[in-house]
């Protein structure tokens, strides 16, 4: 493999080629099967073969940005896992979340880790917000051979814009779809098999200028509205204690909350509905 | 067609090292110093966008001295080959060793096989999670490597540094002293400061890139000192009549930090704060005393 042996015997050509500074280049001359959309796939659809990560949502507050994913992957009629984690920090001002065909998807927020800190640490600066979305949209559009075996990944993009415009909301969403296409959102976004539902629930929950602690509820809500009705989406489970990923981007950068908190607002909204449920 | 003329190997490399030699000794100098909380990185360079010093790895960082073109490039391969391995294998598999290698085995081959050879020295560390686990390699033009066992001098004037160095350095100094020494090491032969015919006693923050490994903070350790920061840890070095309470000399850490404590790095999280009072007074107290006032020969004596 090139990078083993450029260690063994100094660098090969294509390290000390001073051309560019994105990492996903560089591994597409110096170590082409690294990258997840070179591969060769076979003529079938292989949907059924692969978990699927599901529904993300993220909103936008004063001051930032939200985002929370359900913890469930599927296959086909099976929960492939309980567990899975579908929200990262990208770095420490934005964060991303996952829809599709799991194994490429953490490949892909793998890859896209390190593209945005190998930026960072040639260029001796932070990529701006809209060059991260960008190159995300390029990593997406590498994959579209793959998305039409069934592959699909299509992820769900926030950040803190710390060039953001006075007066301006810092906290930015995008959305993308299969085709690499890239799209800002106005305060609220989902992706995945419940985002229906989701974005249904935003719809009424949701308003401009919400405080940090309003819209982390209005996020639990929509997931919880999600998972009532989509078989793929899954709810709180106070039994085994788990709860959505939330991330929070603000000024002080990316934070995860800790699972306390989250359970602290997703019982809250079980109390509240089935007191709801009885009076009605 | 014409013969070139022959020249014998041991000559071809005599020519070649002192080619290099000269480029890089016309260049300022670099110190890398190990302090109680990692490595401490000091160039002279008054340009604040091309750097000396930079980020490599989670616990890796780099300094050169000598043709920027050059250096600049390598510093590109190495962070390259840094993140090749650490996304193939995974973060932890990276280590310095690995990097040094690929360092000296290409300027290796660029001297023996190329007209002209890299006039460029560099130096690789890593911070463990002690003291005894840092590791400085420092890697010459022809492909040499050494690893070094307290601070790295490169550049123009690297013999006289190392010598004032080897005076002042001890183990385990606090950052604010271990900058103190640096900072005073390399002013000693700048050509900027007074000793040597400029206007100034000592390298201002304008004329220094300091940066840090500093193995407290969670994952990427590498950390520019900047701006206020920097000037307040410079700015803690006291004058000789600004002697510090006796008490501040004590064995234990005073609760509230004696006038001329050091500030310290301030909270890991927090980029290039100089507040942190707390984490100086986490300190041995006999530093917080020392860097309070005492002179670095006192520090010498004292440990």
């Amino acid at each position: 493999m090139s990078d083993t042996s450029a260690a063994r015997s100094g660098f090969t050509p294509a390290y000390l080629d001073r051309v560019g500074s994105s990492f996903t280049d560089f591994l597409g001359t110096a170590a082409p099967d690294l990258l997840p959309g070179r591969r060769t796939l076979p003529a079938v659809s292989v949907a059924e073969l692969a978990p699927h990560a599901t529904t993300i949502v993220s909103v936008t507050f004063d001051g930032g940005v939200l985002m929370g994913g359900d913890r469930r992957a599927t296959m086909g009629n099976l929960i492939s896992s309980r567990d899975i984690e579908k929200v990262y920090a990208a770095d420490s001002w934005s964060v991303i979340g996952i829809a599709g065909a799991a194994g490429i998807a953490i490949e892909m927020v793998r890859l896209y880790q390190v593209e945005l800190e190998h930026y960072e640490k040639i260029e001796g600066m932070t990529m701006s917000l809209d060059g991260k979305a960008n190159r995300l949209a390029g990593m997406i559009r590498g994959n579209l051979g793959a998305a039409m075996q069934g592959l699909a990944v299509v992820p769900l993009f926030a950040g803190y814009d710390l060039d953001a415009a006075e007066g301006a909301s810092p906290g930015r969403i995008f959305s993308y779809d299969v085709t690499g296409g890239n799209y800002e959102e106005r305060g609220y976004a989902s992706v995945g098999s419940g985002s229906l539902f989701a974005k249904n629930s935003l719809k009424k929950t949701w308003r401009s200028g919400l405080s940090a602690d309003a819209a982390t509820r209005a996020l639990v809500e929509a997931l919880y509205d999600a998972a009532d009705d989509d078989s793929a989406t899954g709810g709180p489970d106070p039994v085994r204690r788990l709860y959505p990923i939330v991330y929070r981007v603000d000024a002080e950068g990316a934070v995860r909350l800790t699972d306390d908190e989250v359970a602290a607002v997703a019982e809250a909204i079980v109390a509240d509905r089935a007191a709801a449920e009885r009076e009605g | 067609m014409t013969m070139p003329y022959y020249a014998s190997p041991e000559q071809l490399m005599r020519d070649r090292s002192e080619y290099a030699r000269k480029g890089i000794s016309r260049g300022r100098s670099v110190a890398v110093l190990t302090y109680a909380d990692g490595v401490l990185f000091i160039a002279e360079n008054p340009s604040s966008t091309l750097h000396k010093v930079s980020e490599l790895y989670d616990r890796i960082g780099f300094a050169a001295v000598g043709r920027y073109s050059e250096f600049e490039g390598l510093r590109v391969a190495g962070i390259r080959l840094a993140d090749v391995r650490g996304y193939s294998y995974n973060r932890r598999d990276v280590t310095g060793r690995v990097i040094a290698n690929a360092y000296a085995q290409t300027l290796g081959e660029v001297f023996t096989q190329q007209m002209k050879p890299f006039e460029v020295e560099l130096c690789v560390a890593e911070v463990g999670d002690t003291p005894e686990s840092d590791q400085l390699y420092r890697l010459t033009f022809d492909g040499s490597i050494v690893d070094e066992p307290d601070f790295v001098v490169m550049g123009g004037q690297a013999d006289a540094v190392t010598a004032n160095l080897r005076q002042h350095f001890t183990h385990g100094l606090g950052l604010a002293e271990a900058l103190r020494v640096g900072v005073q090491a390399l002013s000693a032969v700048s050509s900027a400061t007074a000793a040597n015919g400029g206007g100034r006693a000592q390298l201002p923050a304008e004329q220094l890139e300091v940066a840090v490994l500093d193995r407290r903070r969670p994952k990427r350790a590498f950390r520019r000192v900047v701006g206020a920061a920097l000037a307040a840890l410079l700015a803690d070095q006291p004058a000789p009549d600004e002697a510090p309470p006796a008490e501040a000399a004590a064995g234990h850490a005073p609760s509230a930090p004696a006038p001329g404590t050091p500030p310290g790095l301030g909270d890991p999280a927090a980029i290039d704060t100089a507040g942190g009072t707390e984490q100086a007074s986490a300190q041995p107290g006999t530093q917080d005393g020392v860097g309070g006032g005492t002179d670095g020969d006192s520090t010498t004596g004292d440990q």
